[in-house]
């Protein structure tokens, strides 16, 4: 599975989401489901699928799914297998 | 890069021309705010931030008080406030949404670094849950930001669980982790759990009013806590919802609270409202640049405080000491004299 399909499913457990719902478009706070709790158990499930540390300041810019996908960028996910 | 970098006169002036500049701004955004400018006739220039004109903190429970148009409103804070008043209301669109939980992590890393620490909170988990969240719970949640594998040191029905402390410092107890409460919870259930919690960081808010009763003050609680856990960096800190972000955070030697470089505090006498000099107490007035979607720029509390020192602690600026709160009765008088109509 690729990392961008993981992320995908990240966001859907979540945030409680139904198994095929769109999230690639989604922002924080923009639907009910993601809302500050919601945010920090994202947060964790995503540290613990990639094995990675997010620091604060990136959880705070973290505000939409293109920017998740930008961070894990950052952590050198997604890039190295290219 | 520290918010807590800026002597006082460079403060000063740096703010003075900021919150002219928001003051006019939210002048020309927000029709009460400029009516109750216009009723009390100040004007610029402003040399001193003593100078610009305040707004008591309770009009934010009387006034819709907002300087953007509804449909930019991101979120609208609400505060429980005191018992039997109404709610404080807050109106943040999303770019001072965005920067107070900006800067409130910039003032938070100067003790607690960039990382998310483990932590530790002296509370229930059931007070974030709620989907009307109290002021407890908004506190609680805001905080969570700031660590990971957070962990409840009561249980839902709100009994100490002690078995979950023990299980976190087990797991993070030889590093640096965090614990937050409010004051009085830190108080009531974190002393006699006999932990060691010596590479804890403390942060603690919520006012001294119930342990004041049991005549403990700041210096007792710091001493108490050293003693029996082992804390020795505790961190207190002063803010309110009608100034989000913004917080005065106690410095690591606990002589006061200090004030980040976006904000300050002036402490006026409430009977002339000149500002008092330092080590005379008054009225704590606290201004900020981060409202910029609303006027909570530059708000009268109803606390009293005092100035310690300037420019003579740990970091630079103002460090000052919050006393409590000012007679009911008094704080009537205070905002009577804007004569709103």
């Amino acid at each position: 599975m690729s990392h961008l399909d993981r992320l995908r499913a990240v966001f859907r457990r979540s945030l409680n989401l139904p198994a095929d719902a769109p999230v690639d478009d989604l922002e924080y706070r923009a639907i009910q489901q993601w809302d500050s709790l919601a945010h920090m158990a994202l947060v964790a499930a995503m540290e613990d699928e990639f094995s990675i540390m997010i620091d604060t300041n990136e959880m705070i810019d973290m505000s939409s799914f293109a920017a998740a996908a930008e961070l894990l960028e950052q952590h050198g996910i997604g890039t190295a297998a290219v | 890069m520290s918010v807590f970098t800026l002597r006082e006169e460079e403060r000063e002036a740096r703010l003075v021309r900021e919150l002219a500049e928001l003051t006019e701004r939210h002048r020309q955004a927000c029709l009460p705010y400029q009516r109750i400018l216009d009723a009390i006739g100040v004007r610029p220039p402003y040399e001193r931030l003593v100078d610009l004109p305040w707004l008591p903190v309770r009009l934010f429970k009387t006034h819709e008080l907002r300087s953007v148009p509804p449909e930019r409103v991101f979120r609208v804070l609400t505060s429980s406030g005191t018992t039997g008043q109404r709610p404080s209301r807050v109106y943040l669109d999303r770019e001072a949404a965005a920067a107070q939980t900006r800067m409130l992590a910039a003032t938070l890393k100067e003790v607690l670094g960039e990382r998310r620490l483990p932590m530790l909170v002296v509370d229930s988990r059931s007070v974030v849950r709620d989907a009307t969240l109290s002021a407890r719970g908004a506190g609680v949640l805001g905080m969570m930001n700031f660590g990971r594998d957070h962990t409840f040191v009561l249980d839902e029905q709100g009994r100490v669980d002690a078995e979950a402390a023990k299980a976190f410092l087990a797991r993070h107890g030889g590093r640096r982790f965090l614990v937050f409460g409010f004051t009085f919870m830190v108080w009531l259930y974190l002393l006699d759990l006999g932990l060691d919690l010596s590479q804890g960081v403390l942060i603690h808010s919520g006012g001294w009013k119930r342990l004041a009763e049991q005549a403990v003050d700041n210096a007792e609680f710091r001493r108490r806590l050293g003693a029996e856990c082992g804390l020795v960096r505790v961190h207190n800190f002063y803010g309110m919802v009608e100034q989000i972000g913004t917080i005065f955070l106690e410095g690591p030697d606990g002589d006061g609270l200090y004030c980040p470089d976006f904000a300050d505090v002036v402490i006026r006498d409430p009977d002339t409202w000149e500002e008092a000099p330092p080590g005379v107490p008054g009225l704590v007035e606290v201004v900020s640049t981060l409202p910029t979607s609303y006027p909570g720029h530059v708000l009268l509390t109803e606390d009293l405080g005092v100035v310690r020192g300037v420019d003579d602690g740990a970091w630079p600026g103002k460090r000052f000491e919050v006393l409590g709160r000012l007679p009911r009765a008094e704080a009537r008088g205070c905002s009577d004299t804007f004569g709103q109509r």
